[in-house]
């Protein structure tokens, strides 16, 4: 649904998909979260939602002519030492958006050998992948549950690890890769992998708007910012810009967001309460909730901010019961109604 | 449809074929492109020179790959001349061209992914070429996210053109004769065209948000026609009535899933409508192209804004997809068949999969060259090579060594269930319940699995090769049973998807659960049982591994003799359930399902 011009549809434009939204924000405040899956069915603005969130945020710094993006206060030494070569100079670059294809190849992802430079000079060089682009910022894939298991395997490794380690070649290259994973899928045209799926910290589903009002106005919507997108985004320019500064605050009020024991202990109950796998989940519910806490401005984290993110944060860890039909989001709102009160 | 349907609609058709062409012109890269549903014929060559008439076009194979795409190093030709030539991209080389790709429905996964994204950050507009047949249920499909890209769907397949015109070679009409009357200006077009969308049944919203785009489109280039041909040109604000009704044709129509009971009438359901006239209502007769272009009118003062509503469900019925109405009378809908036409996986593969060692072979086409296995080969040679005058070593043909992957096998599953007689529900049950079982393994081994079901006189595909689990569980949901044993359409059917599965690079194992007692089918000198027995012969020689479940609770030797005319193997189990059906299964597949 991307529109044909390069300037991404305002965030806040996005007519309803209010789930969708808060997790990207939360996953924008807190990038440890581990990304979000969103399952849902074609043209439901999946996309463009990720695009435009990542055309919201602040341009981040980062060392002149480094092809990681590292950040110039970073203490981790760059494999190029890009900032022995910068020296004190710092640069802005805009936060990467990426865009893995369906077919790419694992030399595309994980980067080769530059053979253009290994054929006219000789020299060994690293053309680094997809993954070090996306470094510092988002990683879309589209159709996740599609992608060919070798590659699954392989951004599983790195999205946990944060570094990208390539050994091929006659490379041996460790470069930095810490990005926030978005996929998306269609859960009838394939499922993905629990493993896989586990991994990602927040998972919403999303459906095709139904009320007539508002598929209306996307409809209106669309069309105007086809027609002067220009005059489109002036017009959201307040709503964005609010969201922005939300978005920033609540990054520097996050480290001192306190979450108190009676907190862990609930995360802890609800995670049991509904059959959450693993400590993965316990830990992503409290993160979550900590980042919903600071996007609220509040310095503590409040059992309702852990029933606000719990769906997401728990919906796609619930073990599967083949022949038990009731649907994980109907299990965890049951769960959070007995345990937190309203 | 049928043929007598057809022959109304094919002018009309083949007239909206021609406008979709200026639209593509006019709309830039908004639209994404067209999908046009045609077999390769006459009919399809003329819409193809129709096109090059107006925008130059440029062939993209569907086997093409990224590097084909986005251009690259040309490694042939920079190791023969040692420095770095570059090789432009299709898509580099197509700009201001229209990209044609024929046989689409054959495009592999990554290939439509990669257009797909493209056709977000703007690529030149894609026309893809549909040359499935649309009577085979089981063809290949393009795939749904880069078809859902596309703005406009057009099915040629139903047009017939004058046949002596073609022969004399004439040039296809002129793609200019749009609507001829751009008919009153529309009332809030965007409301009009979601409203429309939702009540066609269409979920996506891309479709409406699409279609305002695709009417935008058609009032320039309406407006630029009229520039030419009076002197007095348009708003090119106003929507008018002729692009309401091409955005509806052109967008909605072709992918309505219902069809929208018609205003202040006794609703007929749409069971009901005869098949030979597809549109509840007769569209509003176009207005006939004339030569003259009725300067009048436009001098009369303008009528009143209308709502365009009730107008565009006439015209997008009239571009309804083939079947739709048959598909509903049967109940169906929304069993698209296959997700995408190659996305299976090959066993050895030069392109993907793990890497597995290098062979002697050209780069290109997909395979990488391996360069440093290249260069090692090319080393020892190098003292009796002739020396290069630049000091670069001596690579020649027979160095190359491209890598080469393996990908793992995978496997469908298809359950041949006998779904007839009173036995039928606990089978049917059972069968299900070894699906789901099996596919809630699946995902590790990336199986999928399909159920045929037959009873009363015909087979019928229940569930298409797949490997969700939420997707089986709802089609299967509504599986009935009873009735006769067409024993032979059963296998006829399974042998079928099993030879498409093979097609797409998959391993296909046939599960037949039945008592093996035959009494449907069959002819006039054959007895059923005899039909089913021919039918297990010709599955034999597909060569198709099989296991031939017989379930009757006290086995007959029919089940023993189908089982061997068909080579499979054979497992009694008279009280059947669910997980001996999958231990069978895993037993014959030797682990891989």
């Amino acid at each position: 649904m991307a529109p044909p011009a390069r300037t991404p549809f305002p965030f806040t434009a996005i007519v309803g998909q209010a789930e969708m939204k808060q997790a990207l924000l939360l996953a924008a405040v807190e990038p440890r979260l581990g990304g979000v899956m969103v399952f849902g069915d074609r043209g439901t603005g999946k996309s463009t939602a990720v695009r435009a969130l990542a055309g919201l945020l602040p341009p981040m710094k980062v060392v002149p002519g480094c092809r990681y993006k590292c950040a110039p206060d970073d203490r981790n030494a760059c494999i190029e030492g890009c900032r022995d070569r910068a020296g004190k100079q710092v640069e802005e670059s805009p936060v990467p958006f990426v865009d893995l294809p369906l077919g790419a190849t694992e030399d595309r992802v994980v980067g080769s050998l530059d053979l253009e430079r290994a054929l006219a000079t000789g020299e060994k060089r690293f053309e680094p992948g997809l993954l070090a682009k996306a470094n510092r910022g988002f990683l879309y894939i589209d159709e996740i549950n599609l992608l060919e298991d070798h590659l699954v395997d392989l951004l599983l490794d790195v999205a946990v690890s944060g570094t990208n380690v390539v050994e091929r070649e006659g490379l041996s290259i460790r470069h930095p890769a810490r990005f926030i994973l978005v996929g998306s899928g269609n859960p009838e045209e394939g499922e993905l992998r629990p493993q896989l799926l586990d991994r990602f910290g927040l998972s919403v589903d999303v459906r095709t708007p139904t009320d007539l009002g508002d598929r209306i106005e996307i409809v209106k919507r669309c069309d105007r910012f086809d027609r002067d997108p220009v005059a489109f985004v002036a017009e959201f320019q307040d709503s964005e810009q609010h969201t922005l500064e939300a978005i920033a605050k609540a990054r520097k009020l996050l480290p001192r967001v306190q979450v108190e024991d009676a907190m862990l202990g609930l995360g802890a109950q609800l995670c049991s309460a509904v059959g959450a796998d693993g400590l993965r989940g316990e830990l992503t519910l409290l993160r979550a909730a900590r980042a919903q806490a600071a996007l609220a401005g509040k310095k503590h984290v409040k059992p309702h901010h852990v029933a606000e993110v719990a769906t997401m944060a728990l919906r796609h860890r619930l073990r599967r019961n083949v022949l038990d039909d009731t649907g994980s989001t109907a299990r965890i709102t049951r769960a959070i109604a007995e345990l937190i009160p309203a | 449809m049928t043929p007598a349907g057809e022959g109304d609609t094919s002018g009309e058709r083949w007239a909206l074929a021609l406008a979709a062409i200026d639209v593509l012109v006019a709309a830039g890269n908004g639209i994404g492109g067209i999908l046009l549903r045609a077999r390769p014929g006459p009919v399809r060559d003329a819409w193809a020179d129709a096109l090059n008439l107006v925008i130059p076009s440029r062939r993209l194979p569907a086997s093409a790959d990224a590097e084909a795409l986005d251009g690259g190093l040309d490694l042939t030709a920079t190791l023969a001349s040692g420095k770095p030539v570059h090789r432009a991209g299709i898509f580099a080389d197509a700009s201001g061209k229209a990209l044609v790709v024929p046989m689409a429905e054959r495009m592999n996964a990554g290939l439509a992914a990669r257009l797909a994204t493209a056709i977000d950050d703007g690529c030149p507009p894609l026309v893809l070429f549909d040359e499935g047949d649309p009577e085979d249920a089981e063809r290949e499909r393009i795939p749904q996210g880069l078809a859902d890209r596309l703005a406009i769907h057009i099915d040629l397949n139903a047009v017939r053109l004058d046949m002596a015109a073609l022969i004399a070679g004439e040039a296809p009409p002129p793609p200019l004769e749009l609507l001829a009357e751009p008919g009153a200006i529309a009332k809030d077009p965007e409301t009009a065209l979601a409203v429309a969308a939702a009540a066609l049944g269409i979920a996506s919203i891309r479709a409406p948000i699409m279609a305002v785009r695709v009417a935008r489109a058609h009032a320039r280039a309406r407006v630029a026609d009229d520039a030419i041909n009076h002197s007095r040109p348009d708003d090119i604000e106003a929507l008018r009535e002729a692009d309401m009704a091409a955005a509806a044709a052109l967008v909605l129509g072709p992918r309505a899933t219902r069809v929208p009971p018609p205003p202040e009438e006794e609703p007929p359901p749409p069971e009901e409508q005869p098949d030979d006239q597809p549109p509840p209502e007769e569209p509003p007769p176009p207005p006939p192209p004339s030569d003259d272009h009725q300067g009048d009118d436009q001098d009369q003062p303008e009528p009143p804004p209308f709502d365009p509503t009730d107008m565009i469900l006439d015209a997008a019925q009239t571009a309804l997809p083939p079947g739709l109405l048959d598909a509903l009378a049967a109940g169906t809908m929304g069993k698209a068949p296959k997700a995408s036409g190659s996305s299976g996986a090959k066993q050895k593969s030069i392109t993907s999969g793990r890497p597995a060692g290098v062979r002697p072979g050209m780069p290109g086409r997909g395979a990488r060259l391996a360069l440093i296995e290249t260069i090692k080969t090319a080393a020892p040679w190098q003292k009796i090579r002739p020396v290069r005058d630049d000091g670069r070593l001596a690579i020649r043909t027979d160095d190359l060594r491209i890598r080469r992957f393996v990908a793992q096998t995978q496997s469908t599953t298809i359950f041949a269930v006998d779904a007839s007689g009173s036995a039928a529900f606990a089978r049917l049950a059972e069968a299900k319940g070894a699906v789901e079982l099996l596919l809630a393994e699946a995902y590790v081994k990336r199986a999928e699995v399909a159920l045929v079901a037959f009873r009363g006189t015909e087979a019928a595909l229940a569930l298409p090769p797949t490997r969700s689990l939420p997707r089986a569980k709802k089609e299967l949901a509504g599986l009935a049973g009873g009735g006769g044993t067409p024993l032979a359409a059963g296998l006829d059917m399974a042998r079928k998807v099993a030879e498409g599965e093979k097609a797409r690079g998959r391993t296909p194992l046939v599960v037949v659960l039945t008592d093996g007692r035959a009494n449907v089918g069959g002819s006039a000198g054959q007895s059923p049982q005899d039909a089913a027995l021919a039918s297990a012969r010709a599955f034999r020689l597909s060569g198709v591994a099989c296991v031939f479940i017989d379930c009757s609770p006290r086995p007959r030797p029919q089940g023993a003799e189908l089982a061997n005319a068909m080579g499979a193997r054979l497992v009694t189990l008279p009280r059947v359930d669910a997980k001996s059906v999958v231990a069978a299964v895993k037993a014959a597949s030797g682990g891989a399902v």
